[in-house]
């Protein structure tokens, strides 16, 4: 029999092994032995040359607990193998782009301009500023002159669009006439022109089809006006002539990139002026770094690339100019971004200059000022300026390119002087650093330029090491390198769009510590640097936001409220929305950092801008923000805040009206459940607003009072919830999912105010309630779903069980899945919270019908809510469940024999929560039962299913005893043995839970052979990668020697340390130290000190680590043995292997700590001199334990004693020798200055300093 | 410094003298040293109120007096410093 057993496991386990590999086939797993599962993770690659890693545990400063129960030292539950997902982010993880994450309105941070810097009054004292000096006035004039342009261009564009629609009536034939004259002569030329070739000219054509719209082009939308909703290839890289060509030429249309060379000519877009002919347009290098920017950065000729390749892609960026960003959203690659910004950049440094300008750069005398000639018409855009100079003489005829020998193809150059590498994209940053330039020859600032230009690329691109060094050096020497050049460098890096988050961390942490260094000398760049800073503040990341709240606190207290002030004012009122919402956020922060009350007067002011909305707007947005952001911390400023946006209730423009209330939310849900006498003010309002608004606003002031509602008195908040439901519940029909939600969220707050009646919320609002929500679309969105939920649980905190569960129960057999999962966990929810006791026989039977049919319809995967759902029903019923207990076992027992292996699954997850119920309703038989069946199941080849399975028996067997489990404990057990060799971790997890229940319960069901094959198998899963399996298996050896005894375990333990496995030894030492300390110290360790005369290293090693862990384990026990060990001890402190001293100095520290008051002092001196003369070593591990043998020797003998070895060596002549004794001196005294004070050493007086200490010499 | 002292306090001397004054050196000389024993004297004469007592009744003052006067020792309590050689 016994000889059939084995051949039986094997060829079941061969068998698990092809299904395994089928099922592989049917459903998505990986290939564990190419991906790595989770198994050949722990082992190790190879055998460590020296045991130093080994010892890093011994680091671990744990006191040593008095054991309740058994189990390993925590540094060795933690330092065991990492999970196996660090190791898949080493090489394969793509580091990410922020941008790829971003969505269109993040990105609109990419539009906006790093500012020049600005005039500093603070430093400039009563001097009238340079003009050169950008002033706030100045500031505030470009403002408005920019919000003046964009209305003209807004009524620009009406008309035209306007024109255009007039146009659209007239015949097509008129719209031929308006084309250009290339494209005419073409016409005249090849009449019958192939539409290919058509498509070829397009580019021709491009510069005067469009001249009517060429000067609208900054609206935004216009070219989505002009084609819309046409969403081709056309439309993919937009330059502008080109969208407007498929709209002109209907050879665009008709042959859409049809031909590969079509698309070459639109993909490249160029001038006519420029247009020399190249081949192909491939994806280079060249692409990705844009060489027109050589212009654009402050080095020119930075990028040696603008010089040598003119006209490849750069003229993109060029013609790219014109079209605004609102009209390419969607479709543009992060580089097109950047040219875009530069070009926008470029553009405005180059506008044309004004008169005024002109005056004040010219001498007054000396010149005249001549009249234009009448014909002359100025243009406008750079783009247009090129266009209006075609080619020189006519067609450009092929000329051969001059060889440059300069030129550096794909290659990058080599980066000089230990660099590290630069990534294409930030050559046009730190080109220069490529130029070999003598060092020398440059002038001081060139060379502070390049100074910093290496530390900010070491820090970007750089190792650990590197980015260390460079950051200190550029925190050390900030104010060195000034404000001017570090932000000039940092600040367009953090622009750059293909940073990623790990960069930008780097960089924003870089301003930080700058920052600090830098004090009041940022005044000047405060706006350049929020232009950066700000859009982190909307990020997506919490960690970012964090980030950038921390660096506007910062550089709000460095620069100061009126300089932050100076500089966010004039963003206030941008026309643009991102650029208001961010510095709403912004604001928000300084108020944080400097305080509500020195910011509101200015908020007051703001608020009550006449002069536009959106300053208004804002004001109050601010308001919002700091209510979100500082939370309750509004209250002391509550009544200022509130009347200061309280007549914004009352505005004229509909969006300001909608923030007000939106803040009057915000204000009253950071100070719930205080401060309703400050909102007092705009009840009135609010109240009116609900009766008259409709849509947006209306939703905004619903919200607003919801959450005003609950700082009421009961009497209050009853009469206002009445009225306002009557609103709520017209509301409630409402087909806009915002204001559902709205809706949904203030009836949850209304419910569950005090005072509003159970009676009233059954009668009023229930019905309209669940006619309107109670529906199966509310469960197909995420959010509605959630909210549902929420609200319905609320509600029936306040009606009771039976009204809600009576009203949804007949809802779990309906026909639409997500919908009665929602009801489900509704349920589920409800039945929590308040138990079961209200639902009466009838609906008992109806819920229990509805969940087993919802159980077993269930499809989905997330099927988790209805397991707990079933859970939770049938454990607050308890006993009343007993009458269908049957009927739920059957259906178990049912779908345990599903081809599903999710069913399964879920059957057997359904048994563990259930068995405390059946125990209760005294359905023992049922279980044992269920506990057969589930042992027959035992075979199952899915390891979520197996571990399941385990679950459930574990379960059972915790409920019902070792006695009466059926099938007996003595067949259970070696059914288990084999499963333990299972590496899934939830099988390993559920299995050793069970085996180690069963050793503590009922070890004496099963022989001790059984037992020990079990400790083998056991020594195995020391090394899972889970905790909690670790610390099961580490319990179940202290049962198991506990119920067989120590001897046989201890021998085979004994012979497992000689194995070449480090990691099977380190498990091995811990698991003699546990045994150890379960059989008492003395049976275990006669055979550990007997083996340390085997002539091994690693045997020697393995018991001095068993002793260091058993010291720590038994505490205080150890008085008994310290003597014991002492000569053992000597020897390994002696001993010439470091890893010998390294483990003896760990023991002796957890001895020490474990005696410390017990009396053992002279065994410890002892020791202590054995210990010391290690103090000189180098290597970490090693000089690591010692020093923390020496802390324990200070804990147990006492600071004076360790002191007065210290004295011997602080001031000794070596420097070397005194460096170490400052060390241990230093940690001494951290440890215990006061107990030193007692006892420092007499020092004698010199001639004029008094050194002794008379009040010492005392005495009464 | 080290490679072992990467892992302790030690790593940052400047951060740990920062923390904690009384905390030494390989260069730190005998005033230094001495200074920062009578401070820590003092200060632990001040924090035991049955020192305090003692010392009050030794010298026939009282505690009050007797605190004040550790504090103030405590500005310069061996005198001033000497000159520094130069090296």
């Amino acid at each position: 029999m016994a000889s059939v057993d084995p051949e039986i496991a094997k060829t079941q386990e061969e068998r698990k092994r092809m299904e395994q590999q089928l099922a592989s086939l049917n459903s998505v797993t990986f290939d564990t032995d190419l991906y790595g599962g989770s198994e050949k993770d722990s082992y190790l690659t190879s055998i460590p040359a020296n045991e130093d890693d080994e010892n890093l545990d011994a680091m671990d400063n744990e006191v040593a607990r008095k054991l309740a129960s058994y189990t390993a030292p925590k540094s060795l539950l933690k330092d065991m193998p990492s999970a196996p997902e660090s190791d898949a982010d080493v090489g394969f993880r793509k580091p990410q782009r922020i941008i790829d994450r971003e969505d269109d309105y993040r990105r609109r941070r990419l539009n906006q301009i790093i500012s020049p810097e600005r005039h500093d009054p603070f430093s400039a004292g009563e001097k009238t500023p340079d003009p050169s000096v950008r002033t706030y006035a100045d500031v505030m004039r470009e403002e408005a002159l920019k919000r003046e342009k964009e209305e003209t261009l807004k009524a620009i564009s009406k008309k035209k669009k306007e024109e255009e629609e007039a146009a659209k009536t007239a015949p097509p034939q008129q719209q031929q006439k308006r084309r250009n004259r290339w494209d005419q002569s073409q016409d005249d030329g090849g009449a019958a022109a192939a539409p290919v070739k058509k498509a070829k000219t397009s580019d021709w054509d491009m510069p005067d089809t469009t001249p009517g719209r060429w000067d609208a082009t900054p609206t935004p939308g216009r070219v989505s006006d002009a084609t819309p909703g046409r969403r081709n290839r056309w439309d993919e890289t937009p330059t502008p002539g080109r969208v407007a060509d498929s709209d002109a030429t209907p050879a665009g249309g008709v042959t859409p990139g049809a031909t590969p060379a079509g698309m070459t000519w639109d993909a490249t877009p160029k001038l006519a002026g420029m247009a020399t002919p190249t081949p192909k347009r491939q994806r280079s290098r060249w692409d990705e770094t844009p060489a027109t920017m050589g212009s654009a950065t402050p080095l020119p000729g930075a990028t040696p690339a603008a010089a040598y390749t003119p006209g490849v892609t750069p003229v993109g960026g060029v013609e790219l100019a014109t079209p605004t960003p609102g009209a390419l959203q969607g479709s543009i690659t992060p580089e097109q971004y950047n040219l875009l910004r530069w070009e926008r950049d470029i553009e405005e440094r180059n506008r044309p200059l004004t008169d005024e300008e002109l005056d004040a750069m010219f001498p007054q005398e000396g010149y005249k000022i001549l009249e234009p000639p009448a014909s002359y018409v100025p243009i406008r855009t750079p783009a247009r300026k090129l266009l209006a100079t075609p080619t020189p003489l006519g067609t450009p005829l092929y000329q051969i390119p001059e060889e440059n020998r300069g030129q550096q193809f794909d290659v990058p150059k080599e980066v000089p002087g230990g660099l590290p590498f630069m990534k294409p994209e930030d050559y046009q940053y730190f080109g220069a650093l490529l130029n070999e330039e003598n060092e020398e020859e440059l002038s001081p600032d060139e060379q502070k330029e390049r100074k910093i230009m290496k530390l900010l690329l070491k820090v970007k691109n750089g190792t650990p090491p590197q980015r260390k060094t460079a950051l200190r050096q550029l925190t050390d020497k900030a104010r060195e390198f000034g404000a001017g050049p570090l932000f000039n460098r940092i600040l367009p890096l953090l622009m750059q769009p293909t940073l990623e988050d790990q960069e930008r961390h780097l960089l924003v942490k870089v301003i930080d510590r700058v920052l600090y260094k830098l004090d009041e000398l940022v005044r000047p760049f405060v706006h350049k640097i929020l232009v950066v800073i700000e859009p982190l503040l909307i990020d997506e990341d919490y960690y970012a936001r964090v980030e950038g709240r921390e660096i506007i606190s910062n550089l709000s207290k460095a620069a100061g409220l009126a300089t932050m002030i100076a500089a966010m004012r004039p963003d206030i009122d941008n026309i643009d929305e991102y650029v208001r919402n961010t510095t709403a956020r912004a604001f928000s922060v300084v108020a944080s950092a400097l305080g509500i009350p020195a910011l509101l007067p200015f908020l007051k002011a703001v608020c009550q801008s006449k002069k536009s909305w959106q300053a208004r707007h804002t004001g109050i947005k601010i308001v919002q923000q700091i209510a979100i952001l500082i939370g309750c911390a509004v209250l002391p400023h509550l009544r200022s805040l509130v009347e200061i946006i309280e007549h914004g209730l009352n505005d004229e423009n509909q969006k300001v009206r909608t923030i007000t209330a939106l803040s009057l939310a915000a204000l009253a849900e950071a100070a719930a459940p205080y401060g309703i006498e400050s909102f007092d003010s705009v009840l009135k309002p609010l109240w009116k607003g609900i009766r008259q608004h409709r849509g947006k606003v209306l939703a905004a002031f619903l919200k607003a009072i919801g959450f005003i509602i609950p700082l009421m008195e009961a009497l209050y908040a009853s009469y206002y919830t009445k009225e306002v439901m009557l609103i709520l519940i017209r509301e409630f029909q409402s087909p806009d999912e915002e204001m559902k939600k709205i809706v949904l969220k203030v009836v949850k707050q209304c419910v569950s105010t005090e005072g509003v009646e159970a009676e009233y919320i059954r009668n009023d609002i229930l019905p309209e309630f669940f006619r309107n929500f109670w529906v199966r679309r509310m469960a197909l969105d995420r959010r509605n779903y959630k909210q549902l939920v929420e609200t319905t649980v609320e509600i029936a905190n306040k009606v009771g069980v039976a009204d809600i569960v009576g009203r949804i129960v007949e809802d779990l057999k309906d026909e639409s899945e997500p919908y009665r999962r929602m009801v489900m966990e509704t349920i589920e929810k409800v039945v929590t919270n308040l138990g079961a006791s209200d639902i009466d026989a009838r609906l008992e039977e109806l819920l229990i019908d509805g969940i087993l049919y919802a159980f077993q319809e269930q499809t989905s995967d997330d099927a988790n809510v209805m397991l707990n759902g079933f859970g939770a029903v049938v454990n607050s019923l308890g006993q009343r469940v007993k009458p269908y207990l049957p009927q739920i076992c059957g259906t178990i027992k049912w779908r345990l024999n599903n081809k599903s292996a999710k069913v399964r699954q879920q059957a057997a997850d359904l048994i563990s929560r259930i068995a405390v119920v059946m125990k209760q309703c005294h359905e023992e038989q049922l279980m044992g039962h269920l506990g057969v069946v589930l042992y027959e199941y035992l075979g199952e080849e899915y390891p979520e299913v197996l571990g399941s399975i385990l679950g459930a028996l574990k379960s059972i067997v915790n409920v019902i005893g070792m006695t009466k489990m059926t099938p007996p404990i003595k067949d259970l057990l070696p059914r288990l043995t084999p499963i333990l060799k299972n590496r899934h971790e939830k099988v390993q997890e559920n299995c050793i839970d069970l085996v180690g229940r069963i050793a503590d319960r009922g070890a004496e069901f099963v022989p001790a052979r059984e037992w020990m094959r079990i400790c083998f198998e056991l020594l195995e899963m020391l090394k899972a990668h889970k905790k909690g399996i670790r610390r099961a298996t580490v319990n179940t050896f202290g049962y198991i020697a506990k119920a067989i005894g120590p001897q046989d375990v201890l021998a085979t333990l004994l012979n497992n340390l000689k194995v070449q496995e480090r990691q099977n030894r380190v498990c091995t030492t811990v698991a003699i130290a546990i045994v150890a300390e379960t059989c008492s110290p003395f049976t275990v360790l006669p055979a550990l000190m007997n083996e340390y005369r085997v002539p091994e290293l690693n045997v020697q090693n393995g018991v001095l680590k068993s002793l260091s862990f058993l010291f720590e384990y038994i505490g205080e026990m150890g008085k008994d043995y310290i003597y014991a060990v002492t000569p053992l001890l000597e020897d390994a402190l002696m001993d010439r292997d470091l890893v010998h001293r390294q483990t003896a100095a760990s023991a002796v520290k957890h001895m020490a700590l474990g005696v410390a008051g017990l009396g053992c002092e002279d065994a410890l001196v002892h020791l202590l001199n054995y210990v010391w003369p290690n103090i000189f070593e180098t290597s970490p591990h090693v000089i690591n334990a010692v020093m923390e043998a020496i802390e324990g020797m200070r804990v147990a003998l006492g600071a004076a004693v360790v002191l007065n070895y210290c004295l011997q060596g602080l001031f000794h002549p070596a420097r070397k020798v005194r460096e170490v004794y400052w060390k241990i001196y230093n940690s001494l005294y951290i440890g215990a200055q006061d107990a030193l004070v007692a006892s420092y050493p007499a020092l004698e007086d010199e001639q004029s300093n008094v050194y002794s200490r008379p009040e010492l010499m005392m005495f009464i | 410094m080290q490679a072992s002292d990467r892992f302790n306090i030690n790593s940052q001397l400047e951060h740990l003298q920062a923390k904690y004054v009384g905390t030494g050196h390989a260069d730190l000389n005998r005033f230094e040293w001495a200074v920062n024993i009578q401070r820590d004297s003092y200060a632990s004469y001040i924090g035991h109120y049955p020192l305090l007592a003692y010392f009050g009744i030794a010298e026939n003052e009282s505690i009050g007096r007797e605190r004040y006067s550790f504090m103030q020792k405590m500005l310069l309590p061996c005198g001033l410093p000497p000159e520094r050689e130069e090296d």
